[in-house]
């Protein structure tokens, strides 16, 4: 099946300010690739400030001025320009923000969800919406701040599939929500996907994701080191990349065993493989040569000697 | 020689809909781990809060070995650890001051949670969010400190950071006899970490 | 992308609008003498080789005049901006941290707003003896509220921000949770606040000028310039105001631009384009 969204190579980079006038460029993405088909949710995930909703803002063309993108992202076949990403974003493509923030303070719920439009079928669309996601009608008529953090997430994802969108860029949904909650949230997720849309989950919680991914492609210091199915997760050696290992192993259910040291910041990266300070199998020429994300057992790997499970 | 928090009542001012917290009574010993878990909404945050006195109660006191929690002047010894990092030190000073502003903290510190000196002299801007909760537990682990309460510190980290975290600071507290108040949404966590589990209600 | 970047163009634009400001303060000085003396053989002369901006009715010289009047007004405008913009931070601090201050500094920035701009800088420099001294006290009097209204709910902000919480928790003095924590957040809206307050100072000392509150008249300031031109306007002498007033208006529009640099620099939202 032709995937919905196809991303190849997709890197961005942030011009600063040094000290004075003196200008750096910072890589914050370095070299992404992942491919949505229609009725999957793939997750990607990556520590909090890996630049991961970065990959949201540049898939719907808001990255900030001080930004630069390079590789190709493509649509149901077609490279994204920035008028057709304009045309799309809202109704094809939807992005269901982090919080409460990204909803008007001063607007009732209602008209934020019909986007101003005041006929009777966008109205009654609507009531249909928060219908279907649990909140009780008089939802329309409340103020941001008058939500819960749950009821907040599932306006978000109301106002997000009004348009019945064919591409659900999810950033962060889960955060500040008890495990029953934040269940309830990823569920609907699931069900757009089930319903034939595409659904992109970032996130950081590797656990959650793996509820409802199909497939989860994991971020380390600004790379994709793995793309791998959900299952892999679960099968005894079934994950190619050390760093996928580690933060199975890290979970507390499963020996809540860290590895040493942190990510490198951008601008801070190593020549070679970038986790290769870290990595427990690292070998003489990890450090210098950077290695390839190739396709390895069915799934993708940045590693030159994936899948070896030590012990 | 506990935490003791009476009849806690707090609802936040301007705001209609009821108390945040009803009578909450919560006793804390040295070197207990006690896990707090409740579905959202139920002042997890607001509880600690109290207890480290960011907030007054409406009714009820906190008591730390039987003395009113807000008659303990500078260095409180019952010391609250935020779920973002990043807002709880200034943007503008280096880290170097803000890890070191109200006092000394001991080298030993800094080499256990992997602080690296050259980190000292950045931003909070140029830090990831697990780099700056080590420094915000290490400010927190200054003489004094007795308990420490732990508000879904490690929810916005990678699993390893947590991982990390978590060992360091149990060590610590077993060393230290601290009680730790600890809050999560992750039930396996909080089942692996603490010595006891406190449902709020 | 240029071979300048935004950042470097913005400080090259303030380097040459500080720079042309300096020069005009510094000619007026040198130039004092020559905008006194009269000269009533070369009276009422339009612009020529000799006289590039034209000569009045004493047969002063025009350029003199406008060049010492600016420089007057340039000096007026940096005092009023600087006392004014010490005064809101001072009273926009104590306001934020105590409540009965706060409840007596309100008031009285709303009171200083509800008065007009212009009323307000007459009574005060009659009140102080007109002159410079009425002029600076009127203008920078009256400057205030404005910024101390700002300053105040930042610093209101502040208080609330989880790491000025926790600095307190952990046993910051308060005097340092000032020092480090607030004003150096406050430096922005102060340098910002400080240069947007020139060209109002200087755009009310003229106009208390011209209408006989501010400076006396024998002082070669751009508002007694333009107000004595208004008598030889009709004759058709257009030099007496058109280029003073033009002159005026340009050394406004570098400070604007010299504000609106500043701003953007610090302003965290641009200063990274």
């Amino acid at each position: 099946m032709e995937p919905i969204l196809d991303v190849e190579g997709l890197s961005i980079s942030f011009r600063q300010y040094d000290r004075g006038a003196h200008q750096r460029t910072l890589p914050v993405i370095h070299d992404l690739s992942l491919s949505i088909a229609p009725g999957q949710v793939v997750a990607v995930v990556g520590s909090s400030g890996s630049g991961k909703s970065l990959l949201a803002h540049a898939l719907l063309d808001i990255l900030p001025a001080n930004s630069a993108r390079e590789g190709v992202i493509r649509y149901r076949g077609e490279p994204l320009t920035p008028a057709r990403t304009a045309a799309l974003r809202g109704t094809e493509i939807v992005l269901v923000p982090q919080g409460v923030t990204y909803l008007d303070p001063l607007m009732k719920v209602g008209p934020q969800i019909c986007k101003g439009r005041r006929e009777g079928r966008v109205r009654e669309a609507c009531r249909a919406v928060l219908a279907r996601y649990g909140l009780p009608p008089d939802t329309e008529e409340r103020y941001p701040f008058e939500l819960s953090g749950g009821m907040a997430r599932r306006v978000l994802i109301s106002t997000a599939v009004m348009e019945s969108p064919r591409l659900v860029i999810a950033d962060e949904p889960t955060p500040g929500l008890d495990a029953r909650a934040a269940g309830r949230i990823l569920g609907h997720f699931r069900e757009l996907a089930d319903g034939g849309a595409g659904v992109l989950l970032i996130t950081h919680d590797l656990e959650l994701a793996l509820t409802i991914a199909d497939r989860v492609a994991v971020l380390y210091a600004g790379e994709t080191v793995e793309e791998a199915a959900a299952a892999d997760f679960t099968t005894p050696g079934g994950l190619r990349h050390p760093y996928t290992r580690a933060l199975w192993a890290a979970l507390p259910q499963n020996g809540f065993r860290p590895i040493p040291g942190s990510q490198p910041a951008p601008g801070e990266i190593p020549t070679g493989c970038r986790f290769a300070p870290r990595c427990p199998r690292c070998r003489g020429d990890c450090q210098e040569t950077h290695p390839a994300y190739r396709s390895f057992r069915g799934g993708m790997v940045r590693c030159d000697f994936p899948g070896e499970v030590m012990e | 020689m506990s935490l003791e928090a009476k009849d806690l009542t707090f609802r936040y001012p301007r705001r209609s809909r009821g108390s945040v917290l009803e009578g909450v009574f919560l006793t804390v010993e040295p070197g207990e781990r006690v896990g707090l878990s409740a579905p959202s909404g139920r002042g997890k945050t607001t509880l600690c809060k109290l207890l480290s006195g960011y907030e007054r109660p409406d009714r009820g006191e906190v008591l730390l070995d039987g003395r009113p929690l807000s008659s303990y002047k500078g260095f409180c010894p019952v010391q609250m650890i935020w779920q973002h990092p990043e807002t709880a030190v200034d943007p503008l000073l280096r880290l170097g001051e803000t890890l070191y502003e109200a006092g000394p903290v001991e080298d030993r510190l800094l080499d256990a949670l992997h602080i690296q000196p050259a980190w000292l002299e950045r931003y909070p801007l140029e830090l990831s969010g697990g780099e700056l909760q080590r420094f915000c537990i290490a400010r927190a682990l200054r003489e004094g400190v007795r308990y420490l309460l732990c508000d879904e510190i490690t929810a916005m980290l990678d699993l390893i950071t947590q991982a990390q975290i978590w060992d360091f600071l149990l060590e610590e507290a077993r060393q230290r006899e601290l009680g730790l108040v600890i809050v999560s949404h992750n039930t396996l966590l909080l089942e692996r970490l603490c010595t006891r589990i406190h449902p709020l209600t | 992308m240029s071979r300048w970047n935004q950042r470097k163009r913005t400080l090259a634009l303030l380097g040459c609008a500080a720079l042309l400001l300096c020069a005009v303060t510094v000619a007026g000085l040198l130039f004092q003498p020559l905008a006194m003396e009269t000269d009533f053989a070369n009276k009422q002369l339009a612009p020529g080789p000799g006289h590039w901006f034209g000569t009045d009715w004493m047969g002063r010289d025009m350029l003199a005049r406008t060049l010492t009047g600016l420089s007057l007004s340039i000096r007026i405008g940096l005092l009023t901006a600087v006392v004014s913009a010490l005064l809101s931070v001072l009273l926009g601090v104590t306001a934020a941290l105590g409540r009965r201050a706060d409840a007596v500094i309100s008031w009285c920035i709303d009171l200083f707003l509800g008065i007009p701009h212009i009323l307000l800088v007459m009574l005060i420099s009659l009140a102080f003896g007109r002159g410079f001294v009425g002029v600076v006290a009127g203008v920078s009097l009256s400057h205030w509220p404005s910024l101390a209204r700002v300053i105040r709910g930042e610093v209101l902000q502040l208080r609330q921000t989880t790491y000025v919480r926790a600095a307190e928790r952990l046993g910051v003095p308060r005097g340092r949770i000032i020092r480090r924590h607030m004003l150096p957040h406050l430096l922005p809206q102060f340098l910002t606040g400080l240069i947007l307050q020139f060209p109002h100072a200087i755009l009310h000392e003229a106009s208390v000028t011209f209408l006989g509150f501010g400076l006396s008249p024998e002082q070669p300031a751009i508002g007694v310039i333009l107000s004595e031109s208004m008598r030889y306007l009709t004759t058709g002498k257009w030099w007496l105001a058109l280029f003073p007033g033009l002159s005026l208006v340009l050394v406004v529009l570098l400070f604007a631009a010299l504000g609106e640099g500043v701003r953007r620099l610090l302003h965290p939202a641009s200063a990274h384009q």
